[in-house]
């Protein structure tokens, strides 16, 4: 069972802000869920097996580190909510903690 | 006019070729259909007048539906989400780019779960899309808008994405073809990501030829995703009618409990039919596939949590107004942003990522991930494919499994062991039960696509399906 606080504490991790509606749902259903997962602990001791984290063999790809064409700013600028003087503009991120 | 739309793709192409049809009334009669839209399939028509096409190429100027998650230049391009409300990509994915200069012309964009978690294509900013073979049900998802399409005839056909299911079995609950091909057969660049280590593209067709046809035509090593990796030999137009010599493996962890008995019973009577065209169809063991589930729910959602925290408002889609702070904006925009689906999935990957879990959820599904991939390499051994159901049931109502997502979950219970082992699979309709389509999925080794689409050929053949409800109503 993942309790309110656990909720609260991964929702912080995820910069999500979850209404409390919300944060009660997802314990409930994560917690359903979790439940579920958990059967994997039936299979016991994998120490010997290795991790997959990518399924086909694939060699490092390496290029020479030359210059060349990309996009111009003012189109990765295009699709911003805010851009400004050839940047992304954000809202301050508050008084500095003390 | 509604001849040369009943045609497959690669009749149409065919017959372009010939001189015997003109592609602009193949774009002008798909468009018609694709801006009915009977069904919510689509999230953009194309509104551009037939373009000149080079008759001699390969596809003919056969107009292609792309699932939204495709970036395509200039077009919206939302992956079904409100997160990214407005974007229009400045360039465009290489498959979809690869469809162009082969001679399909872009028809128009296809709904889908927002950035493809789902099983039914109800988890859409755009608002569900419905079944072609029955309004009240799901398509499937989470490219149900590219199957959809395909099934209605609104698009000659289609490409998609599947990460555990997404392109199988809403083919399967459509009554069409749909192929994942191998992990890195198709370039993922240009794909808006959901579970990096999982997603692969593929076609939507009404049969196994435009299947291999279209998978032919978008395959290849890309420069521009390391991942791709370039097929051993080309991909060659299906043309097996038998089976002889065929080792077909039956997964009794895939193929008894949990399916519906409608289901069981097109699949039973399909393997009587690959034994009448000269296969072997023998009992095989996936031990570990009961557990592909969990596996794929602990390591699909981690990879999405680190996938999806670009999307913060800063440089592109939404923004929420009014934020205190810089923190508060990008809780604010991703509280609003993202469905509840989509939260679900980042909030799950998040903790089997977090500090104290990891080990026990991250760490153990990778090591399961390896003995799901060790099942298959000794399944190989006896056998040249392994056959399930494709999904567990026919498609079922709209809303029936929207506030239960374990049971949502369930219905990739057969396709999601592929997908943790990288291999190609495909989906073709095997019959009916109640009405409904019935998908029977064929699994080989990694790029043995080839052999692949001949052995669902010689199925398709002698199943003799109609996947046309439209043609019909």
């Amino acid at each position: 069972m993942l309790s309110r606080d656990q909720v609260l504490h991964v929702a912080r991790l995820a910069r999500l802000e979850l209404s409390e509606d919300e944060q009660e749902r997802m314990s409930e259903e994560l917690s359903k869920v979790l439940d579920h997962i958990e059967r994997i602990a039936e299979l016991g001791d994998l120490d010997d097996v290795p991790p997959t984290s990518h399924v086909i063999a694939v060699e490092n790809a390496l290029r020479a580190d030359e210059p060349r064409p990309s996009l111009p700013a003012e189109v990765a600028l295009a699709s911003a909510p805010e851009a400004d003087q050839g940047g992304f503009r954000v809202p301050s991120p508050g008084p500095a903690p003390a | 006019m509604s001849d040369a739309l009943s045609l497959t793709a690669a009749a149409a192409a065919a017959r372009v070729r010939a001189g015997d049809l003109d592609p602009a009334e193949l774009w002008d009669g798909y468009r018609a259909r694709a801006a009915a839209d009977d069904h919510n399939a689509f999230t953009w028509v194309s509104d551009a007048g037939a373009a000149t096409v080079d008759r001699d190429a390969p596809l003919g100027g056969v107009p292609v539906a792309v699932k939204d998650l495709f970036a395509t230049q200039g077009v919206p391009s939302q992956a079904g989400s409100r997160i990214l409300e407005g974007y229009r990509p400045p360039y465009t994915a290489t498959a979809v780019e690869r469809l162009t200069a082969a001679g399909a012309p872009l028809l128009a964009k296809t709904n889908q779960d927002e950035f493809a978690m789902g099983s039914s294509t109800e988890n859409s900013a755009y608002g569900p899309t419905t079944n072609p073979w029955d309004p009240t049900r799901v398509p499937g998802g989470s490219s149900g808008g590219s199957a959809a399409a395909v099934a209605a005839g609104s698009a000659p056909w289609a490409i998609g994405t599947d990460t555990g299911g997404s392109i199988r079995q809403p083919a399967a609950l459509c009554g069409i073809v749909g192929l994942k091909p191998t992990y890195g057969a198709v370039s993922r660049y240009g794909m808006i990501a959901f579970a990096s280590s999982l997603d692969q593209a593929g076609p939507f067709t009404r049969d196994v030829t435009d299947a291999a046809l279209l998978f032919g035509a978008m395959a290849g090593k890309d420069k521009c995703d390391s991942t791709s990796v370039g097929l051993p030999g080309p991909v060659e137009l299906p043309r097996r009618t038998d089976l002889q010599g065929v080792r077909l493996g039956v997964p009794e962890e895939l193929s008894g409990e949990g399916i519906e008995p409608g289901v069981l019973a097109s699949f039973t009577a399909t393997l009587d039919l690959a034994r009448e065209l000269g296969a072997t169809v023998e009992p095989c063991k996936l031990p570990h596939a009961p557990h592909a589930l969990s596996a794929y729910y602990l390591i699909a959602p981690a990879e999405a949590s680190s996938n999806l925290a670009r999307y913060d408002g800063v440089r592109y889609g939404f923004r929420a107004d009014g934020a205190r702070d810089l923190l508060h904006m990008y809780t604010e925009t991703r509280e609003q942003g993202f469905g509840a689906e989509v939260k679900r999935r980042i909030m799950l990957g998040t903790y089997a990522l977090s500090s104290g879990y990891y080990d026990a959820y991250y760490g153990r599904a990778q090591k399961v991930r390896t003995l799901i991939s060790r099942d298959f390499d000794t399944a190989w051994e006896r056998f040249d494919f392994v056959v399930t159901p494709t999904a567990p049931s026919v498609a079922f109502a709209l809303g029936a499994k929207t506030d239960d997502p374990l049971a949502m979950y369930l219905n990739d219970f057969c396709t999601v062991p592929m997908s943790l082992a990288g291999i190609p699979g495909i989906s073709i309709p095997s019959g009916l039960s109640e009405g409904l389509p019935v998908g029977f999925q064929l699994a080989g080794p990694a790029f043995s696509e080839n052999a692949l689409l001949d052995a669902a050929h010689a199925l398709e053949g002698a199943i003799g399906f109609d996947s046309a409800p439209w043609r019909t109503a």
